[in-house]
């Protein structure tokens, strides 16, 4: 009993593996990392035994194989006699147009609506929130069917812009007949690059360079020594005179081919397909009611003070705007617009509800049922919108680490 | 004064006049209209616009709708009738009052229609006691066993299955509270787990399997052990539950008639796999949130790198990965439902939105709440338990109404693999020789009952969205 | 079976490796029901009705590999699937035989790994344009729009037909028949073209069917028949030879009314005595009792009686026989001798 000893002694006993908070979380990650280990093993053991026992391997030989079909839209030269591998290029590249295209008009779709939305016209804002309702609360793939449908059915087939024999058409093409609706797509004029056209991209890429210097010029100016420099008309004149004078004094090196009407179709000019319009459309529509609903909320998230205030300041209702309200709304806008444009670039996938030929019908679809070789064709599928969704997410991130609130 | 007055003036008025009316510009329907449809020249411009939209689709859509035909028994026969009236065009709802209860409940044996329909009503009661605080809490009790009383209503069979389950898993509940309060928070899991693989598992002949692999590997004719072992008696005893419930069965065969999951399709699916996906996706989606939030390394990656590759894939490839791939990661000859294999694969999705939106709920509280429980010498477990998640998990329910509005909604892509939710049935009504040619009837319905049902959900969650944050302020 | 099903999934762990795919047959017997593979919905070939019957020409045939094993037509389960998850769903044991107008092919039969038991309807792809076009041969569709199901063996017969011929068109891809139904409609295509078949429901189902003319062209061998997994021979068949029962069936004579009274005793005709069980022991041989064929045939009638009952003359489908006649009618069905 009266035996005092010092401290006990550090001997470690296995309980302090579990007991003790020095040892505990290096006990739970080993357990974890076991566990995990034999779950991957039991995992693959599996896929190897039951590839073995359909007596086939893992094998991407199948993407330089002939692919023996074609695509409906292609962005790059491809036939039927091409290889599996570009028909998935080719769907990749469909499925990022229609992604990009998608975010674009679905950001203008959906700022106009939020803005409309808070409009004080009662019918306005009445009709805009039947809009964002209707569309957030019903699945994606009813509204795209119906938009494809809709599309197709209330648009009059090629033959019916033919005259009949007293020279008179159902229909007629529009805009000097450039442009036609019709059941089968859109037909606008293609633009035909002649020789020197190379010259006048040139100069309208240098003209947008041109426009971000004078906008850093003008901010500058404004910021360091208090001068309004215009910014709105000098940028729009760098944009288009330089390339409008060049235009004419290269001879009009681009000139535009019109559709014109043929035995069964249209031939020349551009068609947009039905099918990427409907899921453009239905994308975008989709998409715009939640953007809507974010940008409601980021304007609303703006305290009135802060107009108030920027009122008192003496600054007109339009610089307040975009020097008070906006810069704040979009601190909280952008993060979740941007994951909605993530939303829409994984839901481009349904694609298969208007059979686009995006990467999910060729690779996800085509390849894997004419060859077979669905665990190869899922798994590039899986890892090329993991891809994607990484690279949205990183700019995402990006963004965040930017406008993050500096406190000092 | 007055006397004066009747001299000066000679009409005085003793009586106060009644107000006049507003100006008609300043009110009734004219002024409204001034001041919320045209009150710039902007607004008055949209005002039109709207007003011609709105015009342009019901002129479009109404006459449609209204020549409907309500009664026939195929399109050839509604076509006839509405030509007979002398429409040119018109719905053939006809198709919808003879086939709605296929869109509703699938192949559901119509003669047990009460019974999805009573685990609905129930399903209300289940979930009440977890969005009103005010209820009871001994009402948590029904929400817990719901699950359990909504599988054997909507699939029958025998009354002890689910009796078994039970008692099965309240053992669980029971061992690993009691051993964790004797010795502690890992032991209990550790009983827990233990008690879960005794009661529903077949510890003997996977341990009789392990070794029989080791053996294998390192035999060249793989010794196989579990030929030997399997004889002894013991072995038949598990998996214990499910021995007992077919025990039970034979003695007292109790039950409803079963349903096979291939008969239960339409609605009834989609509210299947959402809400399934949903409530098994919630422990799974709180770990991942918890292990996301974690310090350890490994298990904050793991956690991490589960949610980014699910939410980085699109749900149809991974409906797709169920569908044509699982089985090729599961041991040669397993095959289990592909409704089964959807809700897995469903859950598994629902888990990495869930987590997010717990994670949000975390990250929502003060730092305060987190070092109380420390000062309050609570463990992380204890904490967790009794102080965070209570909270946290309290104002994610929103999100967590929204995450199951999105999940329903994206249920409709199990048509592509085969299953028959609403539109797997629209597509097979269009493919019977009556309905032939049908299109936006059939459509039109399922949007409506889509858009009635998320759309009084996400009311539900706006207001409890305005409920939860009084509270929290 | 719902139980072992659910406990399947909690008992999956500790299931002993290699539960053998071998006796498809023993499988079918022990679970009561035969899991048949099916489209998820083609006009006159599967689609249930209104009390969820499944009814079709595709559908018949299971119920007669029902009737003839489990001696109850209605013991099926019918497993929708897509032209995506068919064979995968056969290949992993999900369905026990799938008959989906599924066309035999070198690869699907090698490579794939399956079992064609037989052709139960001799098809070919075709088109079906408006009568309006003036069009009279397929030859002349060229440029043409042509609307085209994705992922069928159609879609690599019109490449390899229009490349073939050197004449260019532009595809539509659609999903489903009734998709390529509605596009066609909508002047979406100025050509249809899948199996002739379809096509035949397709313009039986158009408000005015004489608007739309069918071509001439037949531009590929569809023939499409019930396949099963391979390594399976003593199920396959039974599938075989139930097929076999019905085509049999009509060229003896038997029908679903007659076959009672003509399986009751020994007749003067030795094939159908054979095939009925009344004599020899045929039905021990693929492992079944002697009548399996007569409860085949009492199901749904022998084969032109459900071809007649589901796509034949007199319904809307009102396909005529043509190459599914029986070979004495100049068709190409020719079943092997009963003996």
């Amino acid at each position: 009993m009266a035996d005092v000893s010092g401290p006990p002694k550090e001997s470690f006993r296995l309980s302090q593996l579990i007991y003790d908070s020095r040892y505990r979380s290096l006990t739970i990650q080993v357990v974890a990392t076991f566990l995990l280990t034999a779950a991957i093993v039991w995992l693959g053991m599996n896929l190897v035994e039951n590839l073995n026992r359909l007596g086939r391997g893992f094998d991407l030989g199948f993407l330089w194989q002939r692919a023996g079909y074609d695509i409906s839209q292609t962005l790059i030269p491809y036939t039927s006699e091409s290889t599996h591998g570009r028909a998935v290029l080719v769907g990749m590249l469909n499925t990022l147009l229609v992604a990009f295209l998608g975010c674009i008009l679905a950001t203008i779709i959906g700022v106009i609506a939020g803005v409309l939305r808070l409009s004080n016209n009662w019918i306005v804002s009445r009709l805009m929130a039947v809009y964002v309702e209707g569309f957030r609360n019903v699945p994606l793939l009813l509204w795209l069917l119906l938009i494809f449908a809709v599309l197709t059915e209330a648009t009059p087939e090629p033959r019916e812009f033919r005259p009949d024999e007293n020279g008179v058409a159902a229909y007629s093409m529009f805009l000097g007949d450039s442009m036609a609706f019709t059941a089968r797509g859109t037909l606008i004029p293609a633009p035909v690059w002649e020789p020197g056209s190379g010259v006048l991209v040139v100069i309208f890429i240098a003209s947008i360079i041109g426009a971000f210097v004078w906008r850093r010029h003008a901010l500058r100016q404004l910021y360091q020594f208090g001068r309004v420099v215009p910014i709105l008309w000098p940028v729009l004149g760098i944009l288009i005179l330089p390339t409008l004078i060049g235009f004419f004094l290269l001879g009009r090196p681009i000139s535009l081919e019109y559709p014109v009407l043929g035995r069964f179709n249209f031939s020349g000019g551009a068609t947009i397909s039905n099918a990427f319009m409907a899921l453009w459309l239905g994308l975008s529509l989709y998409t715009g009611a939640f953007i809507a609903e974010i940008v409601r909320a980021g304007i609303l998230a703006v305290s009135k003070g802060q107009t108030e205030a920027a009122y008192a300041l003496g600054l007109r209702p339009r610089r307040t705007l975009s020097l008070v309200v906006l810069p704040q709304a979009l601190r909280v806008i952008i993060p979740p617009l941007i994951s909605q444009f993530l939303n829409l670039t994984k839901n481009s996938s349904l694609a298969i509800a208007v059979t686009y030929p995006d990467i999910r019908a060729t690779l996800g679809g085509t390849a894997i049922t004419t060859t077979g070789k669905e665990l190869e064709g899922l798994l590039l599928m899986g890892l090329f919108f993991l891809a994607l969704s990484f690279l949205i997410s990183g700019v995402m991130n990006f963004y965040n680490s930017r406008v993050k609130l500096k406190e000092r | 004064m007055s006397e004066t007055h009747s001299f000066t003036v000679g009409y005085v008025r003793h009586e106060m006049q009644g107000p006049l009316p507003p100006p008609v510009a300043e009110s009734g329907a004219v002024k409204w209209m001034r001041e919320n449809l045209f009150s710039s020249w902007l607004n008055a411009i949209l005002t039109v616009v709207s007003l011609f939209v709105i015009w342009w689709v019901l002129s479009h859509t109404l006459p449609w709708m209204l020549a409907g035909v309500w009664s026939a028994s195929s399109l050839t026969d509604c076509r006839n009738i509405l030509a007979e009236r002398g429409y040119s065009s018109g719905a053939c709802w006809a198709v919808i009052t003879e086939r709605w209860p296929q869109l509703i409940f699938g192949f559901y044996p119509s003669e047990l229609y009460w019974r999805p329909i009573l685990a609905f009503v129930l399903l209300i009661g289940a979930v009440a006691p977890v969005l009103y605080t005010s209820l009871p809490r001994k009402m948590l009790w029904f929400s817990l066993i719901y699950p359990l009383i909504a599988y054997y209503l909507l699939w029958g069979g025998s009354v002890w299955t689910p009796v078994m389950l039970a008692v099965g898993f309240s053992l669980v509940g029971m061992g690993g509270t009691l051993a964790s309060n004797k010795s502690g928070f890992f032991f209990g899991v550790l009983i827990a787990i233990l008690i879960f693989l005794l009661m529903f598992f077949d510890p003997l002949s996977a341990l009789l399997n392990v070794m029989g692999g080791i053996a294998g590997l390192f035999s060249a004719d793989s010794v196989r052990l579990s030929p030997m072992i399997g004889s002894l008696a013991l072995r038949d005893l598990f998996p214990l539950m499910p021995t007992l419930s077919d025990l039970l069965g034979s003695i007292a065969p109790i039950g409803l008639e079963s349903v096979t999951s291939r008969e239960i399709g339409g609605f009834l699916l989609a509210l299947v796999i959402g809400l399934s996906a949903i409530v098994f996706s919630m422990p799974l989606g709180i770990l991942l949130a918890l292990g996301r939030q974690s310090d350890l390394f490994i298990i904050n990656k793991v956690c991490v790198t589960f949610i980014e590759v699910i939410r980085g894939i699109p749900l149809i490839v991974w409906l797709f990965t169920a569908s044509t791939l699982l089985n090729y990661f599961l041991p040669p000859g397993t095959t289990f439902d592909l409704i089964l294999r959807v809700i897995i694969m469903v859950t598994f999705f629902a888990a990495a939105y869930i987590a997010e939106v717990i994670r949000g709920g975390l990250a929502a509280l003060p730092k305060g709440q987190y070092e109380g429980a420390d000062s309050l010498g609570l463990d992380y477990w204890q904490s967790m338990r009794l102080i965070i998640l209570p909270q946290a998990l309290k104002i994610s329910i929103p999100g967590i109404v929204n995450t199951f509005i999105g999940l329903f909604k994206d249920t409709v892509l199990v048509v592509f693999i085969g299953l028959l939710d609403p539109i797997g049935f629209i597509n097979l009504i269009r493919a019977t020789v009556e309905w032939n040619g049908i299109y936006w009837e059939l459509y039109i319905f399922v949007g409506l009952c889509f858009f009635l049902f998320c759309f009084f959900m996400s009311r539900y969650s706006q207001y409890l969205e305005r409920k939860l944050r009084t509270d929290h302020r | 079976m719902k139980k072992s099903v659910f406990f399947g999934v909690l008992t999956a762990a500790g299931l002993v490796a290699g539960a053998s795919a071998a006796a498809t047959l023993d499988d079918v017997k022990a679970r009561g029901t035969l899991n048949c593979g099916v489209t998820t919905g083609l006009t006159g070939f599967a689609a249930p009705d209104a009390n969820g019957e499944w009814q079709g020409f595709d559908v018949a045939v299971c119920r007669a590999v029902a009737a003839a094993i489990l001696s109850d037509p209605t013991a099926v389960e019918f497993v929708p699937t897509t032209g995506q998850t068919r064979f995968t769903a056969l290949a992993a044991g999900e369905i026990d035989m799938l008959a989906r107008n599924t066309t035999w092919t070198f690869s699907r039969d090698t490579d794939l790994k399956f079992d064609f038991t037989g052709i139960n309807y001799y098809d070919g792809q075709g088109f079906i344009v408006p009568s309006a076009l003036g069009v009279s041969s397929a030859k002349e569709l060229d440029g043409a729009t042509i609307c085209i199901q994705t992922g069928t063996t159609t879609e690599l017969n019109l490449a390899d037909y229009f490349r073939t011929n050197n004449i260019s068109y532009e595809p539509v891809p659609i999903e489903t028949n009734a998709e390529g139904q509605q596009q066609y409609l909508a002047g979406a295509c100025d050509a249809y073209t899948t199996d002739a078949s379809g096509l035949a429901a397709t313009r039986a189902s158009f408000e005015n069917p004489g608007d739309h003319i069918i071509l001439p062209e037949i531009i590929s061998k569809e023939p499409l028949g019930p396949l099963v997994r391979h390594g399976d021979s003593e199920w396959g068949d039974i599938v075989r030879w139930t097929l076999n029962a019905l085509i049999a069936a009509e060229e003896l004579g038997i029908t679903s009314a007659n076959v009672a009274e003509m399986s009751s005793a020994p007749g003067d005709n030795p094939e159908i005595n054979r095939l009925l069980g009344t004599e020899g022991d045929l039905g021990a041989m693929i492992g079944l009792d002697a009548e399996w064929a007569k409860r085949a045939i009492m199901a749904e009638g022998n084969y032109g009686e459900i071809f007649e009952k589901n796509i034949g003359e007199t319904t809307p489908i009102g396909l005529a026989r043509g190459l599914n006649a029986q070979w004495q009618d100049g068709g190409l069905l020719y079943a092997p001798p009963f003996r």
